[in-house]
């Protein structure tokens, strides 16, 4: 591992070369919009909203897949980003019916907290309203996919730190959808621990404890993070 | 409980688990000689994981579709989760969920087919079978397909009945088609 | 296997020759017009003439021109036959020997054939694909053998280089360059991929190499394999070329049982195998990183890149992945120089291109002509233009990723640049004509449903922006949209090409692009007044953001 430095935002920083540039913005306080990121387990690059700039470089590079190298040029906030970043979340509140209002997770939602720290007060396209059930059959927690943003933060988390691959993403474009087992209802999943991992790790009210009503679902994500550095770094070994 | 017995009781439980799915392919395999043939394909992939989509062709093969016995017998054998075996049979068109009717019909629909009029073909191939395409008919005597493109450009519009590709399809023709097999029934 | 006995198998085949040989075309295209049965009664009607000694009935790969099939050409006169149906395979034979054939007469001399130039397809359509020993008898495996006793593998990598042979899957990426990349990649173990999953719609240049030369396929792995240091290759072909599958199944066993695949190939300690990997209808596993997600056994998603699959691919080891034309390439500069390669084509785009001729035109077939060939020649001369009187309007290339190019710049030439100048891409050499009675919105919507049906559902830009562009593309279809509805179809399309995660969404808006480049009033004649609400939908304004 060698030290290295690199440009973010006209702010000259120096990091490791392992590093990927989302972790030094986050050091340096420099705030980069993510959704499908989680701490803790591995990174898939597939929301685009923490797409960067580097000079050099004719695409634009998410900033959690991408590796940090010597004298990289980042730039974060650009208008172009923005106008993206502005996109990417009118097309995901267009995608499935995400109703605020009576959510479980209004108030400590990110796809929420996201637009409104992005700038977007209204959607112009289209909303797709497609039809999507919600799935009650476990006994602690419950699955709403109208408000799901298909991250799959719930099924690296069930398959990286459970290790149980109940869940995973079935079909395919705007007809995925987050499955358990078979496609069973989760009630019926031997894979099953009801760990409730998936729960902690879910950005939106799409996963939720039973029992909450609006606004009530609140998680802990750091108890995700302090479980995979437990592990790695051997501490419940005494 | 003491961790020790914790651990005991857990380790139990997943064997039994395990032993379950163990015994309920094994009956399987007696039961249906299908089934001993997939699980031969999977033994000559080593049990490999990678032979996921391999193992899933012969499986379509030997069955005409996938059903939800089937994947589960897949997943026990290859050792996979169940949600990434049916995660994959989703993913690929090719794997049908359902079963199919008697007779197939896939209009291409490819690029070359379409600026001929294979719209129009599938139109009228929907409106004599009376179904939209993906679907089978009520009486599973016609499943009307799509195919993205099956590289037959030189003869379009061209339309795979029963595995046959045929050339150069005109609405009539298709609808005559149709209108044979579905007399057939019954 | 040494070289005298490849030398022994050549001069069996070449001496086994026959006065009249009838090659029957056995692809595809003229398999489902029949082709088999003519091949069937040809053979019964040479027994029952006593020709068994004179005439050889050998079935061959596609012969190219698919719209008049089934084909059969008569040699050594180079007689064609066309739209041939089995009742007249006596008089063919007849015919041998001065009758006349009741069969229609093509013309080996019309430009569609001799504009052509034949580097790939070079075996299409006179070797037999089901033999072994007719490729030996076409000098094959002869670049192989001098691959491996008579040069390093940077020697070969190098010849690659001279060659200026790019990949001919659609980006055009140097050849040379990414073998360069794969060889100096740290590993003990490596892969090379044949990526014969040719998804464009409209293209089937892939299908019918693999259906007339499956060797030239297996010894262009080979070579690779060498070159960078692979013994492993898998062959990724589609589920929907059963024909394809088989020929190449019957083609590795044959190489197989001679030794030109397996273990200390000619006596080196080169070892190679070849396993074929049967995809299962997923478009965007043509995306390299999809496709090593499928031979993986998983779902087919892109991840992004770097890291390249020269780097890290297959199962984490540096994997090479050439598209199949490429790879049939490599065994003829191998035999004649990567110079003599070099000779053909343009400045920057080397050597020939196979298209697949289809669409509004009266020959739709197959065709190889040096880069820079003007699109006019392939068009007008080659195609002999729109059938029934009727105007080229465009020709599009590149399938869902590519774009229409209109009449008036037939002239232009075909290279990399020259079609990425007007917004197209070379693809892999779909080519699909329009004529006047085509809508190009309609087109541009055929396209977009294609790229919302097969997106893979992992990045939102793809997934929900296609499905709004396909939305906003019915609208203007429908005659409901509004010039707002236009502008907001064009950030869009922007947005979706800079931000999506692979190939697929970054150019699901060419097609949508370029007719609005060339075709823009066919889409304002569809626009209605803005006459509601400040969303322009053509509906009051109803619901609000609920953010």
């Amino acid at each position: 591992m060698a030290a290295i430095t690199l440009t973010i935002d006209d702010k000259q920083v120096s990091a490791e070369d392992s590093q990927s540039v989302l972790s030094i913005a986050q050091e340096q306080g420099i705030a980069i919009p993510t959704l499908c990121h989680l701490e803790g387990v591995y990174d898939v690059g597939a929301c685009r909203l923490c797409l960067v700039e580097v000079a050099g470089v004719n695409k634009l590079l998410p900033a959690c897949t991408t590796k940090a190298t010597e004298g990289m040029v980042v730039r974060t906030d650009t208008e172009r980003l923005r106008k993206y970043r502005k996109i990417t979340l009118e097309l995901l509140f267009a995608e499935r019916n995400h109703v605020c209002a009576i959510c479980v997770a209004n108030g400590h939602c990110e796809l929420q907290t996201m637009a409104y720290n992005q700038g977007m007060d209204h959607v112009r396209y289209d909303y797709c309203f497609p039809k999507w059930d919600m799935d009650l059959t476990h006994e602690r927690f419950g699955m709403d996919h109208n408000r799901c943003i298909l991250c799959a933060r719930c099924v690296r988390a069930c398959w990286h730190i459970e290790g149980a691959g109940t869940k995973n993403v079935a079909g395919r474009g705007a007809r995925s959808h987050i499955i358990t087992d078979m496609f069973q209802p989760w009630g019926e999943a031997e894979s099953c621990t009801s760990c409730g991992k998936c729960v902690m790790a879910c950005p939106t009210g799409a996963l939720f404890e039973r029992g909450s009503t609006t606004g009530e679902m609140q998680r802990d994500r750091t108890t995700l993070e302090f479980i995979v550095t437990a592990r790695e770094k051997k501490q419940w070994i005494a | 409980m003491s961790p020790f017995q914790l651990k005991e009781t857990m380790v139990t439980a997943i064997a039994e688990k395990r032993q379950k799915s163990v015994v309920a392919s094994a009956q399987l395999v007696a039961a249906d000689k299908r089934y001993k043939i997939l699980q031969t394909t999977m033994k000559r992939h080593q049990l490999q994981a990678d032979a996921l989509i391999e193992v899933l062709h012969k499986a379509q093969e030997l069955f005409g579709y996938l059903d939800t016995p089937q994947l589960k017998f897949v997943a026990q054998g290859l050792k996979l989760p169940p949600s990434r075996v049916y995660g994959v049979a989703t993913f690929y068109h090719f794997f049908q969920l359902k079963p199919k009717g008697r007779h197939t019909c896939v209009v291409c629909m490819g690029t070359a087919c379409y600026v001929k009029g294979a719209d129009k073909v599938l139109a009228g191939i929907e409106e004599q079978a009376g179904v939209k395409a993906g679907e089978t008919t009520p009486d599973n005597q016609v499943s009307v397909l799509t195919a993205r493109c099956i590289g037959a450009c030189g003869i379009a519009p061209a339309v795979v009945y029963d595995g046959t590709v045929t050339p150069r399809q005109g609405v009539p023709e298709a609808r005559k088609q149709i209108k044979e097999w579905m007399s057939h029934g019954s | 296997m040494d070289l005298s006995e490849l030398n022994q198998i050549k001069e069996r085949e070449l001496a086994a020759r026959k006065k009249y040989t009838l090659r029957c075309c056995m692809a595809a295209g003229c398999m489902s017009s029949n082709a088999e049965s003519v091949k069937e009664e040809l053979e019964k009607a040479v027994t029952e003439a006593g020709l068994g000694q004179e005439v050889e009935v050998r079935g061959v790969g596609c012969m190219r021109l698919c719209c008049e099939g089934p084909l059969v050409q008569a040699d050594p006169d180079g007689i064609l036959f066309e739209q041939v149906d089995p009742d007249a395979a006596k008089s063919i034979i007849a015919a041998l020997k001065g009758g006349k054939a009741k069969a229609r007469l093509g013309n080996p001399q019309s430009p569609f054939f001799t504009q052509q130039k034949s580097i790939v397809l070079a075996n299409s359509g006179i070797v037999d694909p089901e033999r072994i020993e007719s490729y030996i008898a076409a000098d094959g495996y002869q670049a192989l053998y001098h691959v491996l006793r008579e040069l390093d593998p940077n020697e070969v990598v190098t010849e690659m280089v001279t060659s200026g042979l790019r990949g001919r899957g659609g980006a055009g990426f140097p050849v040379g360059l990414k073998w360069g990349t794969v060889a100096k990649s740290p590993g003990a173990k490596k892969y090379v991929v044949c990526n014969a999953d040719e998804g464009d719609p409209g293209a089937f240049m892939d299908r019918s190499v693999l259906e007339s030369d499956p060797h030239a396929i297996l010894e262009g792995m080979a070579i690779a394999a060498f070159a960078v240091g692979a013994d492993q290759g898998f062959i990724y072909a589609r589920a929907e070329y059963p024909l394809a599958i088989d020929r190449l199944k019957k083609a590795i066993k044959q190489a197989k049982a001679k030794g030109l695949l397996g273990a200390g190939i000619f006596d080196s300690p080169f070892n190679f195998t070849v396993d074929i990997r049967i995809g299962a209808g997923a478009f965007v596993c043509g995306e390299e990183t999809a496709l090593m997600m499928s031979i993986e056994g998983r779902r087919g998603t892109p991840r992004p890149r770097p890291p390249f699959p020269a780097e890290s691919g297959l199962w984490g080891c540096p994997t090479l992945i050439n598209n199949v034309e490429t790879l049939a390439n490599v065994a003829p500069i191998i035999r004649n120089g990567g110079e003599w390669f070099a000779g053909i084509g343009t400045e920057k785009s080397k050597g020939t291109k196979v298209f697949a001729l289809a669409g509004k035109i009266k020959n739709t077939g197959l065709i190889e002509v040096p880069m820079g060939t003007p699109l006019r020649t392939i068009v007008e001369e080659m195609g002999g233009g729109a059938p029934d009187g009727g105007t080229i309007k465009a020709v599009q290339t590149g399938g869902p990723s590519g774009g229409c190019i209109p009449a008036h710049s037939l002239d232009t030439p075909v290279d990399y640049e020259s079609l990425g100048k007007l917004g197209s891409i070379m693809g892999s050499g779909g080519m699909i004509v329009m004529d006047q009675d085509t809508n190009m919105v309609d087109v541009a919507r055929f396209f977009m449903e294609f790229c919302m049906d097969e997106s893979c559902g992992k990045c939102i830009p793809c997934r929900a922006g296609t499905v709004q562009m396909h939305h906003l593309l019915d609208k203007i279809m429908d005659r409901k949209a509004t010039a707002r509805d236009l502008q907001k179809l064009e950030e869009l399309c922007d947005m979706v090409k800079s931000t999506s995660l692979c190939g697929l969404g970054q150019t699901a808006p060419n097609p949508t692009l370029s007719t609005l480049r060339f075709f823009r009033n066919e889409y304002e004649e569809r626009l209605q007044p803005d006459v509601f609400g400040p969303r322009g939908n053509g509906k009051p304004a109803k619901t609000k953001a609920s953010a």
